[in-house]
């Protein structure tokens, strides 16, 4: 009896062992592949670049006349210059003119060569989408910070992380990956567009979804 | 912010075209394709794989000579209005893609959210969709020449005519850069209205007693392609010819008046 009894309690301290086991490893499983999932797979996901001249906003719209605009404006056809072209740097650089190795980077090899500045733009949207500068600047009056941060105020020009599947760039869907959204700017995908336009009453006049009709903000 | 969007009226584009003008020449044809993107591949001869938003159909009366007649139709998306909105390809729709607004009365088509089940392509009376078969390849330096306006497709999406949609987009922009919320007629036409050479193509806001669709529309002369199915069509044609007309829609052998809806 004693002896039997034993031998079960043996197999029931075995297999407990091993039930600790399979928990042990299931444990270990889940807290590695969260680990991957949310840390790995996001920072694999994108690929980092510089811009090819790091670029100073604080120092140059000090520098310029009319603030944002002497740079970036609506044309009288009411499209959006954008990124400065080089045509408007060179009456400043035409020289070196400091100290900095970024302004002898930009003079020598850009503007001695008269080459344009292959910028990468943080915000740019996939090719179906259309957005208009002049609709949300000057007739809804926002500024530049609700959608773009504080760019404006950088003394340099952030790492611009490009999504290795898709190509878009990672300020498109945003850096919170569990999707949370503190600023208005920290995204500017399809529902950030559209949720200000709900509440804005911007063109809502889709029969499919009731909201915004896809060809307001596609082309 | 809110009051200011209200008074802007809902419009209604549209189109009408003059089938005793038109002479087939084909140009409105080739300036879609150039406008819109539209791809092409070498051997254009089977004409079920090619992609041509905007085509133009020759009806013939079926007389011997000497009554022989013919008559060109151009036929673009008809931006169905059904009921409500509701046109035969977006009901069918079930992914989307494509929908009905109600303040440009515009078909649209988002070719990303497009899988290529071709619901749609079935749906549509007109055989005004089309699906792309492959990707678009453009000739060695013709990629310089796309409309950065219009997004390119790909393999495996249908496609289909937009109104040149993007162009009232870039008015809308011009507009607001001058303070201004309306687009003018004209500065919101279609490629294929301002290529056609007989000036037969009209384009416009139906709803907008200004605009000259909106007079065209009511000629006694006008009518719209298979009206009875009630697809409720945005394209309305113009012909003095009785038998024209007639072709526009299945009417059975006795049945004498056309009943203008
Ligand atoms: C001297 C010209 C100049 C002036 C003035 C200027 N910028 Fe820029 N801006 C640039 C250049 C060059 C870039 C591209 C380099 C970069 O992104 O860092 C840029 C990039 C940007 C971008 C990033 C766009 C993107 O998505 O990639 C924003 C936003 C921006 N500027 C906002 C502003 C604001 C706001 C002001 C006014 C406070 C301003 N800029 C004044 C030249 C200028
Ligand atoms: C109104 C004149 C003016 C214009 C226009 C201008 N800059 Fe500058 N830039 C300056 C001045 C002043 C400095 C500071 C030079 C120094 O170091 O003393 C400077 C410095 C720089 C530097 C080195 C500091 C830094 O930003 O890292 C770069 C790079 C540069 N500029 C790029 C550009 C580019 C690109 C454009 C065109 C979009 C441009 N600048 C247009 C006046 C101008
Ligand atoms: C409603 C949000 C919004 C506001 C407000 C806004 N932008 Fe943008 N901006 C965007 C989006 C979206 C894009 C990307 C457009 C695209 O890819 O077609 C963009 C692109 C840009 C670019 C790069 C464009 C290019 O093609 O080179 C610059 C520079 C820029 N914005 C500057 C500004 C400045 C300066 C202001 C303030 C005057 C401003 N933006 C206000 C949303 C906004
Ligand atoms: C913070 C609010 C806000 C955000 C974010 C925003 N919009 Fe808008 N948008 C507006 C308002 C307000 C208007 C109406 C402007 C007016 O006509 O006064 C508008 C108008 C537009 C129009 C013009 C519609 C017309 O009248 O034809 C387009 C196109 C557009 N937005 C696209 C976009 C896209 C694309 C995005 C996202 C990248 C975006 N918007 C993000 C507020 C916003
Ligand atoms: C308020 C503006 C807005 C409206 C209205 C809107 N979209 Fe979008 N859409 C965007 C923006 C901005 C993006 C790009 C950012 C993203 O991926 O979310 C986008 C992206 C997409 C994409 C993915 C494209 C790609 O290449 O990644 C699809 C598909 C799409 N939209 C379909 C639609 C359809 C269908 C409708 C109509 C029912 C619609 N959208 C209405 C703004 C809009």
């Amino acid at each position: 009896m004693s002896k039997l009894d034993d031998k079960k309690t043996d197999q029931k301290g075995q297999e407990d062992g091993v039930r600790g086991f399979i928990i042990l490893f299931f444990i270990i499983g889940l807290f590695a592949s969260l680990i991957v999932g949310w840390m790995i797979f996001p920072s694999l996901l994108y690929s980092k670049k510089k811009q090819p001249i790091d670029f100073n906003h604080v120092l140059h719209v000090e520098a310029v006349d009319q603030g944002c605009e002497s740079c970036h404006y609506i044309r009288e056809d009411g499209s959006f210059s954008g990124v400065p072209k080089l045509a408007q740097c060179v009456d400043c650089h035409e020289e070196v003119q400091g100290e900095d190795p970024e302004e002898a980077k930009f003079v020598n090899e850009y503007v001695a060569e008269g080459k344009e500045v292959p910028w990468l733009v943080y915000s740019r949207q996939p090719d179906c989408v259309f957005f208009s500068h002049v609709t949300h600047t000057k007739m809804a009056e926002m500024d530049c910070a609700t959608c773009h941060g504080a760019i404006g105020e950088s003394e340099h020009s952030k790492i611009y992380e490009q999504n290795r599947i898709s190509g878009y760039s990672r300020d498109i869907w945003g850096k919170n990956i569990a999707g949370f959204k503190k600023n208005t700017w920290d995204r500017m995908k399809m529902d950030d567009c559209s949720e200000c336009h709900v509440k804005n009453h911007v063109r809502q006049a889709s029969v499919q979804t009731k909201k915004g009709g896809c060809f307001v903000c596609h082309k | 912010m809110k009051e200011e969007h209200k008074h802007i009226k809902a419009k209604k584009y549209g189109m009408v075209i003059d089938l005793d003008k038109c002479t087939g020449c084909g140009a409105c044809m080739v300036a879609c394709m150039a406008e819109n993107n539209v791809p092409f591949k070498e051997d254009e001869t089977d004409k079920l794989l090619s992609i041509t938003w905007l085509r133009i159909y020759k009806l013939t009366n079926g007389k011997p000579f000497p009554e022989t007649d013919i008559c060109y139709l151009p036929r673009p998306c008809m931006h169905c209005e059904g009921q409500h909105g509701h046109a035969p390809c977006v009901s069918v729709c079930p992914a989307t893609v494509t929908d009905y607004d109600m303040e440009t009365g515009i078909v649209s088509q988002i070719y990303t959210r497009c899988f290529g089940c071709r619901y749609c392509m079935a749906a549509c009376p007109y055989h005004a969709r089309y699906f792309n078969w492959w990707d678009p390849v453009w000739p060695e330096g013709m990629e310089k020449y796309l409309n950065p306006n219009v997004s390119p497709r790909m393999r495996g999406v249908v496609e289909k005519c937009s109104f040149c949609f993007p162009r009232y987009q870039v008015a809308k922009d011009k507009a607001m850069a001058e303070g201004r919320r309306e687009v003018e007629e004209h500065e919101y036409q279609t490629a294929c209205t301002q290529a056609c050479p007989a000036g037969a193509i009209t384009f416009g806001d139906l709803n907008n007693p200004k605009h000259a669709v909106y007079k065209l529309k009511m000629s006694p002369n006008a009518f719209r392609l298979l009206e009875r199915l009630g697809t409720n069509p945005k394209v309305y044609y113009i012909s003095s010819r009785e038998w024209v007309r007639r072709s526009g829609d299945n009417y059975l052998a006795n049945e004498v008046k056309i009943k203008k809806l």
